[in-house]
């Protein structure tokens, strides 16, 4: 299946302003290996869809930006002259057609001769394992089905980019799972440069070999997932992903003192007076373990592997703690606390 | 079970009485009075045998196809075209479209030769371009053309109401695999408007056929099926003739439309 030509892409000082005066991106520059698969971040009307419709051809870019395909400016080619692959959150199968025509669409279209395109199609069945559904029309098919329509529809032609916009949202939360999973499957055995926009964090994490966050039409921060989570950028990226638990204070001789009690953290930065830290990069501590931090439980949730506490510690929000210990927590009963200073972070 | 049958035929009475009041009793009171007359039902085989009424029967139905192509094609353009571009004056555009649909067939027959008769627009500007003065609105391309004129603006809202559904992510699915703006017209677009056109094309159809007010305006010698039946049945009191032309005349519609309607009901249905 590796017979797909990955290409780069880049955008140069891409801005967008719509014709009725909206400014949906600011000047963004952006580059994506070839091969790579980028995930496209952010809430709702952060500029992701349009990002990713520049790219597709299906926007132009502000006067002064520039769309690259392998360093070749492709800006004023239509997207019927790209070669890259689309998947719609609505799927924007052709009613018309049957499954195998759908699939066969753009092979058709290049003309490719109608025994060559029957073999296409076939393995295209094949690799999404819809083989039984080849001959049903459209509104015979379950959302996740046709899904996996779009894709192959997409893959068929061997575009040299594949670009789905919320490919997964319209799906229950199960066959979403299910679906990512094939997704990240399929886009690493193509070896295809892959951009997928969602504004599902987990999606996000699973999928992006990097993710590109966005926030009111810029980029917030662009990383591996892993840094992107552990080393969030600012408040933004770091309220965005994941949950983020703060203390206010201040450091005194390796000491960050805060409303909960005292910290002892020998790197401290004399001037942090905030810090964030992960659910993760705290815990409640045992009985008789000394600990320092205090605070009252507010609410306990019992999720089966764990249990997600909510801890009053004096502070604006209450700290999110989750607790694997088999005990049960009452609320209002007082715990001790203990945080693990690698996991802290200051911006 | 049973009181929803009988629930079912109570509810489907009144259109039932409807229905034979107005359609069934009077259609087979025609389609007897059509075989009453002196020759019996051969006034109903006259129709196929004397050139007169078959020439007027086929010419009819050439003008009706060809009035509701040239509709469709135009409206379809036009439709789309006005859904897609919003520019100042689009909606006073299209409300000045809707006039000709309160004009009597008079009326228009009259803007016909006003356009094309022989003190018309057309006449005068070619008389003084080649010095031929072209006038053909007391033809049956006259009569075409008051059809046509007629039918779009009615078409032109329906395509422009079905227009404003199509799914614009269809049309650059399509793009994204490589499909030219012709091609997208022709897998995506005329798809997707496929039940408006057929809709809008079969009352095209039926109004062309049916039309008399402007094929009486244009001129008595233009012979058509709704003159010809007007004409036995004024002025040759020929009542007989005059009800089996008619009974042809309502059957023939009737049929041509059930065909297509079941040509693109079968495609429409799995087109889903
Ligand atoms: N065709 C358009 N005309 C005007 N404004 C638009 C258009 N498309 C998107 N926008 C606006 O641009 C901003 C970014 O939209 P979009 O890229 O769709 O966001 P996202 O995909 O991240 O939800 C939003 O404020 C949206 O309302
Ligand atoms: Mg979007």
């Amino acid at each position: 299946m590796s017979d797909i030509n990955p290409m780069s892409i880049a955008l140069k000082n891409c801005a967008k302003t719509f014709a009725d005066g909206t400014k949906a991106l600011e000047p963004l520059d952006l580059a994506i290996n070839a091969g790579e698969t980028v995930v496209f971040l952010g809430p709702s009307g952060c500029g992701k869809t349009t990002t990713l419709r520049i790219i597709a051809g299906l926007e132009e870019p502000d006067a002064g930006g520039s769309v690259l395909f392998d360093g070749q400016d492709v800006t004023q080619i239509p997207i019927e002259q790209r070669n890259v692959g689309m998947v719609f959150q609505s799927y924007a199968l052709f009613p018309n057609m049957s499954v195998a025509e759908n699939i066969g669409y753009g092979l058709k279209i290049r003309r490719m001769p109608a025994a060559q395109v029957r073999t296409r199609v076939g393995e295209m069945l094949a690799m999404m394992q819809i083989e039984k559904l080849a001959n049903r029309r459209i509104d015979q098919l379950s959302g996740g089905q046709r899904q996996r329509v779009a894709l192959a529809r997409a893959i068929a032609v061997r575009p040299r980019a594949l670009l789905l916009d919320e490919p997964l949202t319209a799906l229950d939360a199960k066959l979403r799972d299910t679906l990512r999973l094939e997704i990240d499957t399929l886009l690493r055995s193509l070896k295809i440069t892959a951009i997928y926009v969602t504004h599902d964090q987990a999606e996000a994490m699973a999928l992006g070999d990097r993710i590109v966050v966005m926030e009111h039409g810029r980029v917030a921060q662009i990383g591996a997932p892993r840094d992107i989570y552990q080393k969030p950028a600012s408040r933004f990226v770091a309220d965005f992903i994941g949950t983020m638990n703060r203390l206010n204070g201040a450091v005194r001789n390796g000491v960050f003192t805060c409303r909960a009690g005292d910290l002892p953290w020998p790197a401290a930065p004399a001037d942090a007076s905030e810090i964030l830290f992960r659910p993760e990069d705290i815990r409640v501590t045992e009985d008789g373990e000394p600990s320092t931090l205090r605070g009252r439980i507010a609410s306990a949730f019992f999720l089966g592997d764990r249990t997600r506490l909510f801890v009053e510690v004096g502070e604006r929000q209450p700290l999110v703690v989750e607790s694997t210990a088999r005990r049960d927590f009452s609320h209002g009963e007082q715990v001790g606390l203990a945080i693990d200073p690698r996991g802290i972070v200051i911006l | 079970m049973r009181r929803e049958t009988q629930r079912l035929i109570l509810l489907l009475l009144p259109a039932g009485i409807l229905f034979s009041a107005f359609f069934l009793i009077p259609m087979a009171e025609l389609f007897l009075i059509g075989g009453a007359g002196k020759d019996g039902w051969a006034a109903y085989a006259a129709i196929l045998t004397n050139a007169n009424y078959f020439n007027s029967l086929l010419a009819t139905l050439g003008v009706a196809v060809l009035t509701t192509i040239v509709t469709l094609i135009i409206s379809g353009i036009s439709g789309v075209f006005l859904q897609r571009h919003k520019f100042r004056g689009n909606g006073a555009l299209v409300a000045m479209l809707t006039f000709p649909l309160a004009f009597p067939g008079v009326v228009i027959g009259f803007m016909v030769i006003m356009l094309a008769g022989r003190q018309g627009l057309i006449g005068a500007v070619s008389e003084a371009l080649i010095g031929d003065k072209i006038v053909f609105a007391y033809s049956l391309t006259g009569l075409f053309m008051g059809y046509v004129y007629f039918s779009i603006p009615r078409t032109i809202l329906t395509v422009m109401a079905a227009a404003e559904k199509l799914d614009p992510k269809l049309e650059e699915a399509a793009r994204s695999l490589g499909a030219s703006p012709f091609r997208v017209v022709l897998d995506v677009i005329i798809p997707g408007l496929k039940p408006a056109f057929i809709s809008a094309g079969a009352i095209c159809f039926a109004t062309a056929v049916g039309a008399f007010g402007t094929a009486f305006t244009l001129a008595a010698r233009i012979n058509v099926l709704p003159m010809v039946i007007y004409t036995e049945f004024t002025l040759a009191a020929n009542i007989t003739m005059a009800a089996a032309l008619s009974f042809v005349l309502g059957a023939v519609t009737w049929i041509v439309l059930a065909l297509a309607r079941t040509a693109a009901g079968g495609t429409v249905a799995a087109a889903g």
